[in-house]
């Protein structure tokens, strides 16, 4: 009696799956049809060729840089919380006092070639004044080069 | 003596050709017999030149295709930069295959280990002979074209087991055992589908076999018989993508756990020749799909006749190969479409579902035939 209980809902449950199996294998057919006749859906960058084109994703993290007005002020108080976030030490911020004798950041000196934009100076941050940019032809033949000043002025505190 | 069943222009002109051109010999070797042999062995000739053609031409076109498909499946743009959309891209990679060094491992069996990839080949040769391309264009014309192919069609399996046994590597012995044992296994309902073809058409021949397709659409095996037949095709579809060690049966060279499988230890032009015949077989199978359900050579009539009128003016060869390549197209779908399944999940198919299904596909095949005539 026991088998032949467990017997009927056995069979149900073979029936079923010779139906939602080769439904489920349909579903997947449909979805890489959808992907093989839509160009739109290509992703590959043909990348020297489309180099006027190209635009970046807006999540890409290139080079560091300082977010400056018009006039090339800029947000930073010199507070150090981006040096001290940062892995492996690719940033210096030198302070420096202003006439008042406030605390103000004199030079933003920012290594390229040691960061590996990892973006966690930007989420470090109080007050929003850096941020990554979406430069990636960043190769160089001098090394000097990767050693930069990112402020244009010195802070106004 | 010696004059085909089936005749074509070129046969023709060739036994028109050599009495012409031995009437200049001597008297001495002026025979009726003489002539119609050596008609026959050019013949012969210009039938092999024409299976290799077909088989290594392919091939290429078929690895361009297989890595557009691929890439478009997947989001991607496959090769683009040799050439046209990358076209020459396959040209470089056979070049490439030819220049490598070829050499075996030590411990190989070395004359197994270099006659392993010819047998290979073998097969699927020798179904492209039987298949018919057009109303006159088949190279070997035999009554028994089904059985045959059934026969030559396990002949891969020996070059599979052989290169993996020879090869003195596990990965390659494992490889070739597990396609031992799925190929074996897999010909069970193969040739059960190729026998309710042959039922339901009256004939071994493939000749035959397509000409009983003849008419519209709807004459076609495939929908001929309601349902059965399409169960039919399904059912052929799956047997002979794992006949033909593709994914997603492709355990043989399940790459994460065997490394490669049976042409581990392969590289260069032996390598080559296991990738051409993977790829040979690709087109046989979709042929012999095409002769047995998608009406062979015939135009996809609809029974209207001025559209009928403009599709029987294409010749027969461009439908077959149109049929050929959607049926490689839906092999290509499916390989980058499904994942791999297990060894044993492989097995069960085959002995709890495959095999039970086509005994009861065989059973209404033929009371399909008795109850309509």
């Amino acid at each position: 009696m026991q088998e032949s209980s467990s017997f009927i809902p056995y069979i149900k449950r073979y029936l079923k799956r010779c139906i939602t199996g080769p439904w489920s294998l349909l579903c997947g057919l449909s979805v890489t049809f959808k992907y093989f006749i839509d160009p739109r859906r290509i992703v590959t960058e043909q990348y020297p060729e489309n180099r006027k084109t190209l635009k970046m994703h807006p999540r890409y993290r290139g080079r560091l840089e300082m977010i400056e007005d018009a006039d090339g002020n800029n947000h930073c108080t010199a507070c150090g919380m981006c040096e001290r976030a940062c892995p492996n030490a690719s940033i210096n911020v030198l302070s420096t006092k202003n006439i008042a004798g406030k605390k103000v950041l004199g030079r933003y000196v920012y290594h390229f070639a040691s960061c590996t934009q990892c973006g966690l100076c930007v989420e470090a941050c109080p007050f929003g004044a850096i941020r990554m940019n979406q430069d990636f032809e960043v190769a160089t033949t001098d090394p000097n080069t990767l050693e930069m000043i990112l402020n244009k002025k010195e802070g106004q505190g | 003596m010696f004059v085909p069943s089936v005749t074509n222009p070129i046969g023709d002109f060739v036994r028109n050709l050599v009495p012409q051109v031995t009437a200049y010999l001597p008297v001495a070797f002026q025979s009726e017999t003489l002539d119609s042999v050596v008609a026959f062995l050019i013949n012969a000739v210009i039938c092999i030149i024409a299976v290799c053609a077909v088989n290594i031409g392919s091939a290429p076109i078929l690895i361009y295709m297989e890595r557009k498909v691929c890439a478009h499946v997947q989001c991607r743009l496959g090769p683009m930069r040799l050439g046209w959309h990358g076209t020459i891209q396959t040209i470089a990679d056979v070049l490439k295959m030819l220049f490598k060094e070829v050499y075996a491992p030590s411990g190989a069996d070395k004359l197994m280990f270099y006659t392993a990839p010819m047998i290979v080949l073998i097969a699927p040769f020798m179904v492209c002979a039987l298949i018919p391309f057009s109303k006159d264009l088949v190279v070997a014309d035999v009554s028994m074209g089904i059985p045959l192919i059934i026969a030559v069609n396990g002949f891969g399996v020996l070059g599979i087991l052989l290169g993996g046994w020879s090869s003195n590597n596990k990965y390659s012995l494992l490889g070739a055992l597990r396609s031992g044992a799925q190929i074996i296994s897999y010909e069970i309902s193969f040739a059960m589908i190729l026998l309710f073809v042959v039922m339901i058409s009256g004939s071994t021949n493939l000749m035959d076999i397509t000409m009983s397709q003849q008419g519209t659409v709807f004459d076609w095996w495939i929908f001929k018989i309601p349902v059965l037949g399409f169960i039919a095709f399904i059912l052929f579809f799956i047997s002979s993508t794992a006949e033909m060690n593709r994914a997603p049966f492709d355990i043989a060279e399940a790459e994460q756990e065997l490394t490669g499988g049976y042409h581990t230890e392969y590289n260069g032009t032996p390598f080559a020749m296991f990738y051409l015949a993977e790829y040979i077989a690709l087109v046989t199978n979709s042929a012999l799909a095409t002769t047995c359900f998608l009406g062979g050579f015939h135009a996809p009539c609809i029974g209207f006749a001025p559209v009928d009128n403009v599709l029987n003016m294409v010749p027969g060869l461009v439908w077959f190969f149109g049929k050929v390549f959607f049926m490689i197209w839906c092999y290509m779908m499916v390989r980058w479409t499904f994942v791999r399944p297990r060894v044993d999940q492989l097995m069960d198919f085959e002995w709890k579902f495959l095999l039970p299904v086509n005994l009861v596909l065989l059973t209404a095949g033929a009371a399909w035939i008795a109850i309509s005539g």
